[in-house]
């Protein structure tokens, strides 16, 4: 320890250690190959030989996605703190507050709005970093806000799904936020405004048991794990062994759970648009 | 034969001991021996009384899934006359995890949903030990439309330790049969009560379950995993199910307070499986109370309640 640790105060060090990782080289799960972590955020997290998707942190993947880079990042809405006053191997308010510092965000989902090709619309992204992109009360308070901003502003609403499932210390709570945001879906489709749903790695459980399986059109990341049970439920269950490539985007589509499997260095053309031509607006101008 | 369950043990040897004492007096009867018998059938009694009045989440989950608890074909045995099965989703196969059918429920014609787990090895397996496949929830949201289109009320009986989690299911779409399931039941246009009668084990308990009126037996559980998949996932411990059961806040009681449940149906002393027919008559009453609120509603305005209140749920109240 050096003298930073007993003066600088914990929620400044772990600002001062996010620093690191840009010194860092990333290696690729895939291919072993080694990438120099500027590189990698640079490619969208995408390794440049082998065309491994990371999961790419929600801020970063909104700073991609909007003409410019420009938006407007959309308070979460406050949602009750620990109503099972929950406690695991630590007590759950600290865990939701080491995870509020570190990634400096109110909950796992974030939600914006801007400009994709000149058109308006709005965006919830999940982000996996926070506790597992779990859904409790704040994740699926969030969604809701997000569906009925969408409708209130009249612009299409795309989400990027990342989440484990439940928020497991919230209990029933986290449940019921499958039927909740079930309810904000039919509001986007009774406005008659496009839902698109991004399955991002992984999109399990709970998340995909509702509001990542309703959408009107899907679109998968390549390589994401996109189901209900997990890979190991399944295996302890049936013991026996899982086949090759079992709940990645391309089983899915060929499945026909999802309309595609495209790329993250296409993803925007591809949303703005299947937007555009859902709204009936004309190609871009630019 | 009554089977006991572990922490039951003290009313067990009390019950035993009473049938013993009731075996010597009637052979030959002394009055001394009937006094005595009358005092421990007293106690044996009270014992239970005083066991199920404070059962711990942990003893309830275990009465919840007890062998003799009586299942979906028994409340639809009691409760629904001229009960008429339909089976299959119309597009891959029949599930019979997931029981469905039109009938009559206190002269009223009514579509009946349900989960089974079998009671038995043969039907255990007949009935996928009410694991569901995409299939059953597919098949449900068929009757749910039927319902709707008919202007049936809909009634659905929750047993199920979750949807089952196999290579099949996920290939035909669990996750999207289950959301579509649960959708169907927030759109319909008719009255819909859910009674969780044993295990209502997480998404595959709630696609079913999004109704206007959601109740509980007293002594059963709603889980948004099973403690053992909870205690696996938080202490990487599936041993420790106990602590899952207990933290989790799982139980009819706690749900009630947290108003994520809309009622409870008290069972009776000893829990359901000791006097099941007691207990379909109280779930049959609380139904017929539970759709008659809803009798004078509009498509529209059942539709709206429902939605309303699961919006609702965790809103300001915790």
């Amino acid at each position: 320890m050096n003298w930073i640790s007993n003066v600088v105060p914990p929620k400044i060090r772990s600002i001062l250690k996010r620093e690191t990782p840009e010194n860092l080289w990333v290696k690729c799960p895939e291919s072993g190959e080694l990438v120099f972590h500027k590189d990698l955020e640079a490619n969208l997290f995408v390794v440049p030989g082998s065309g491994y998707h990371m999961r790419i942190p929600a801020k970063a993947r909104l700073d991609a996605l909007f003409d410019d880079g420009v938006y407007e990042s959309l308070p979460s809405p406050e949602a009750p703190a620990d109503p099972l006053k929950f406690r695991d191997v630590k007590r759950y308010t600290d865990r939701l507050k080491d995870y509020r510092t570190k990634t400096g965000a109110y909950d796992a989902v974030r939600l914006a709005a801007g400009a994709l090709q000149e058109l308006q619309v709005t965006v919830a992204a999940q982000d996996f970093d926070f506790l597992g992109g779990s859904l409790g009360m704040a994740a699926g308070e969030a969604i809701v806000a997000g569906m009925m901003r969408a409708v209130e502003h009249r612009t299409p609403f795309i989400i990027f799904t990342a989440s484990g499932g439940a928020r497991m210390q919230e209990g029933m709570f986290s449940l019921m936020q499958m039927p909740r945001t079930t309810v904000a879906v039919q509001r986007l489709k009774e406005a008659k405004l496009p839902y698109i749903v991004v399955l991002t790695n992984p999109t399990t459980g709970g998340v995909t048991a509702s509001y990542a399986m309703l959408g009107d059109l899907h679109i998968a990341e390549p390589g994401a794990v996109i189901g209900f049970a997990g890979a190991r439920v399944i295996e302890q269950t049936i013991r026996e062994r899982l086949p090759e490539g079992f709940q990645r985007s391309e089983y899915l589509l060929q499945h026909g759970m999802v309309d595609m499997v495209v790329p993250r260095a296409q993803m925007r053309d591809t949303l703005g648009r299947v937007c555009r031509l859902l709204m009936k607006a004309p190609v871009p101008a630019s | 034969m009554a089977s006991y369950l572990d922490f039951e043990k003290p009313v067990a040897e009390l019950e035993a001991r009473v049938e013993d004492l009731r075996a010597l007096s009637e052979k030959k009867d002394s009055p001394n021996i009937g006094e005595e018998l009358a005092k421990l059938e007293a106690k044996a009694a009270k014992a239970l009384a005083d066991l199920y009045a404070a059962l711990t989440p942990w003893q309830k989950t275990q009465v919840a899934r007890h062998p003799q608890r009586p299942h979906c074909v028994d409340y639809i045995a009691g409760l629904i006359e001229d009960f008429t099965p339909l089976a299959g989703d119309r597009k891959f196969a029949e599930d019979e995890a997931i029981i469905c059918g039109l009938g009559r429920f206190r002269g009223q014609s009514v579509a009946v949903i349900g989960q089974e787990k079998g009671f038995d090895t043969a039907s255990r397996l007949k009935h996928n030990f009410g694991m569901v496949k995409p299939e059953g929830y597919r098949k449900a949201v068929r009757v749910m439309e039927l319902a709707d289109r008919f202007g049936l009320p809909v009634i659905s009986f929750v047993d199920t330790a979750g949807a089952f989690p196999g290579i099949e299911a996920e290939e035909r779409g669990q996750a999207e049969a289950i959301a579509r399931a649960t959708e169907a039941a927030l759109v319909q246009g008719t009255p819909n009560v859910a009674t969780v009668i044993g295990e209502g084990g997480s998404g595959g308990a709630l696609g079913i379950a999004a109704c206007n009126v959601v109740l509980m037996l007293e002594h059963s559980i709603y889980t948004v995993a099973s403690p053992e998949a909870s205690a696996s996932i938080l202490w990487r411990d599936s041993s420790r199910a106990q602590d899952a059961a207990t933290s989790m806040k799982v139980t009819a009681q706690d749900l009630m307070k947290f108003g994520i449940i809309d009622g409870i149906v008290a069972e009776p002393v000893g829990g359901a499986h000791r006097d099941p027919e007691a207990t379909i008559r109280s779930v049959g009453d609380a139904v017929a109370s539970a759709l008659a609120r809803f009798a004078e509603f509009s498509p529209e305005a059942v539709r709206a309640f429902r939605q309303e209140k699961f919006l609702g749920i965790g809103r300001g109240k915790v």
